[in-house]
């Protein structure tokens, strides 16, 4: 003994009903969580941190992102982003290919210095083939060459207040605003942390931030700043930008970056 | 704690002595079976609308490692493209491509078309915005994942895996039998799933909601490092990231399939149980229910 409670035209008819409401209502009525100043989506928001402290605690200090083989580059680096700054600085430089370029250390260090492109590549340096994930979703396989970043503060050595560095950049992408990252110091002092200057076996080209952008495997795109003149060590980042660390954090994106 | 049939009668409301042609209700929904079933509904919900948001982004899907630019590995897209009488909305799926104006690819006003995977109605927010998206995707994947992780452990301890979902022998030698009464929509209600139902729930919770989670971690770089297996499994971050977007396919017809049945089944019914616990059983059924 069963009870049918619908005919299978009543059915039908209920199930249309239900899918057009749910295409037609839309989801406009959340849209006040793209308010970056909204309390909910603050809320929602910590939950990035959890991710980065989960992370942190689960994922070695020291364990490397996949490394891939010369038969597994199938393409070129595709650029994203800025690919042919404008400042006048830049040009500057790109004009007598990078010359007179100088990677500043600064910030809370020991020894504060600079370095000339030549210096940086007759540094040890490390090669290795690795996959780019862009935020957006697309991945892209290539080689890298470059310093890595450990030998740098090395060097420099970190006082003990400093928790981050900031990655300052010669390219404005809307305009106005300079592109700038940062990172902690386990991604800093990662071994496949580099300030790379070589791609594919080429010295790295300017759509892909010549003369020297950063490495951080283990992260998104956004988090290999291009174009960058200067690592400044500090306790914090708020005094740059919109003081969320980087300009697409200041855009809405989480900091950490690991997913 | 199994009751006789006796307390059970006597635990139930008034009304059901007023239909006596109705078998009796019984507590068939745990407690936390309802939190949870509460907490995936909110979380898939957000989930979806956030999810179809990200794929906007990039609305390309891939197999292998990487996205191919120089070479060709993409089995799901959406694009616009430009037609003799104005912009077409296209999606390819592997080597056949559809024109879907309106939906994929192009769709809003005809006088304002925007250019996108998904349209806005089925997007959080409405608008492109890929960093809010990703807001509300992390933290309702973190409130799923702890949702399921509170089910698995008390079904586990309360036994509700065991007694109520793992199919047994006799449930699937009845499938044929089943699938005949289900095609019949005729459904006999009593304490315990039927063997589609066993099966369909099963397939939610061991299968699908699995591969949603594992190919989501495994598009996170930093996982890969940690879990490098998982790119393994999956074949490469972007195999992954087709086979996450297929999992929502599934769920959503899950969705789809289940809503049909609780309406065919008895929607008040049906929606007390998963509310309250408490389920009217057909008049031939014998009380076996407890309560908590």
């Amino acid at each position: 003994m069963s009870r049918t409670l619908l005919t299978r035209r009543r059915l039908l008819g209920f199930g249309a009903a239900g899918a057009s409401s749910i295409v037609l209502g839309g989801c406009d009525q959340f849209d006040f969580l793209g308010d970056t100043d909204n309390s909910v989506r603050a809320f929602l928001a910590r939950a990035n941190d959890l991710t980065y402290r989960a992370q942190r605690l689960l994922i070695r200090e020291g364990a490397l992102a996949p490394e891939y083989s010369e038969s597994e580059i199938r393409q070129g680096q595709r650029p994203n982003g800025s690919r042919d700054p404008n400042t006048p600085e830049y040009l500057a430089l790109k004009a007598k290919d990078f010359a007179d370029y100088r990677l500043a250390v600064t910030g809370l260090v020991e020894q504060p210095r600079s370095y000339s492109l030549s210096e940086l590549r007759n540094m040890p340096s490390r090669t290795q083939i690795t996959r780019h994930d862009c935020v957006e979703g697309w991945s892209c396989i290539a080689k890298w060459t470059g310093t890595p970043l450990s030998r740098i503060l090395d060097e420099v050595k970190l006082k003990p207040t400093a928790r981050f560095l900031a990655f300052h950049c010669f390219d404005r992408l809307d305009g106005n605003a300079l592109y700038y990252e940062s990172c902690d110091l386990i991604d800093a002092r990662h071994p496949q942390t580099l300030l790379a200057y070589g791609l594919n076996g080429q010295a790295l080209p300017v759509a892909n931030g010549a003369p020297i952008r950063v490495r951080i495997e283990r992260a998104l795109g956004y988090k290999q700043a291009k174009y960058v003149h200067t690592i400044e060590a500090v306790d914090s980042f708020s005094r740059f930008g919109q003081g969320k660390g980087g300009y697409w954090e200041d855009r809405g994106y989480d900091w950490y970056a690991g997913i | 704690m199994p009751m006789t049939s006796n307390s059970i009668t006597m635990s139930v409301p008034p009304e059901t002595t007023m239909r006596p042609s109705s078998g009796s209700l019984i507590y068939r929904q745990s407690i936390w079976t309802r939190i949870t079933h509460w907490t995936w509904v909110v979380c898939l919900f957000f989930l979806l609308f956030s999810g179809l948001q990200i794929f906007n982004a990039h609305p390309t899907l891939y197999v292998g490692q990487e996205s191919g630019v120089a070479y060709d590995n993409a089995v799901f897209s959406t694009y616009a493209v430009a037609a003799p009488d104005g912009p077409q909305g296209r999606t390819r799926i592997f080597g056949w491509e559809f024109n879907t104006t309106g939906i994929l690819g192009i769709s809003g006003p005809v006088d304002r078309p925007q250019f996108r995977g998904f349209p806005s109605s089925v997007t959080i927010p409405s608008y492109q915005d890929l960093a809010t998206g990703r807001v509300v995707h992390f933290f309702f994947a973190w409130l799923f994942v702890t949702a399921l992780l509170v089910w698995l452990v008390a079904s586990l301890i309360t036994g509700h895996l065991r007694r109520d979902l793992l199919p047994t022998g006799k449930d699937l030698a009845d499938l044929p039998k089943d699938i005949a009464a289900h095609a019949r929509f005729r459904f006999h209600h009593d304490r315990s799933y039927n063997a589609l139902q066993k099966l369909a729930y099963c397939g939610v919770l061991f299968v699908l909601f699995p591969l949603i989670i594992l190919t989501g971690l495994t598009m996170s770089p930093a996982m890969n490092a940690a879990w490098p297996w998982l790119l393994d499994l999956f074949h490469g971050r972007q195999t992954a990231r087709t086979l996450h977007f297929l999992g929502m396919v599934l769920l959503v017809l899950f969705f789809v399939g289940h809503i049909l049945m609780v309406l065919a089944a008895g929607p008040i019914n049906e929606l007390r149980s998963i509310i309250t616990g408490w389920y009217r059983t057909s008049p031939a059924t014998a009380v076996e229910g407890h309560k908590p």
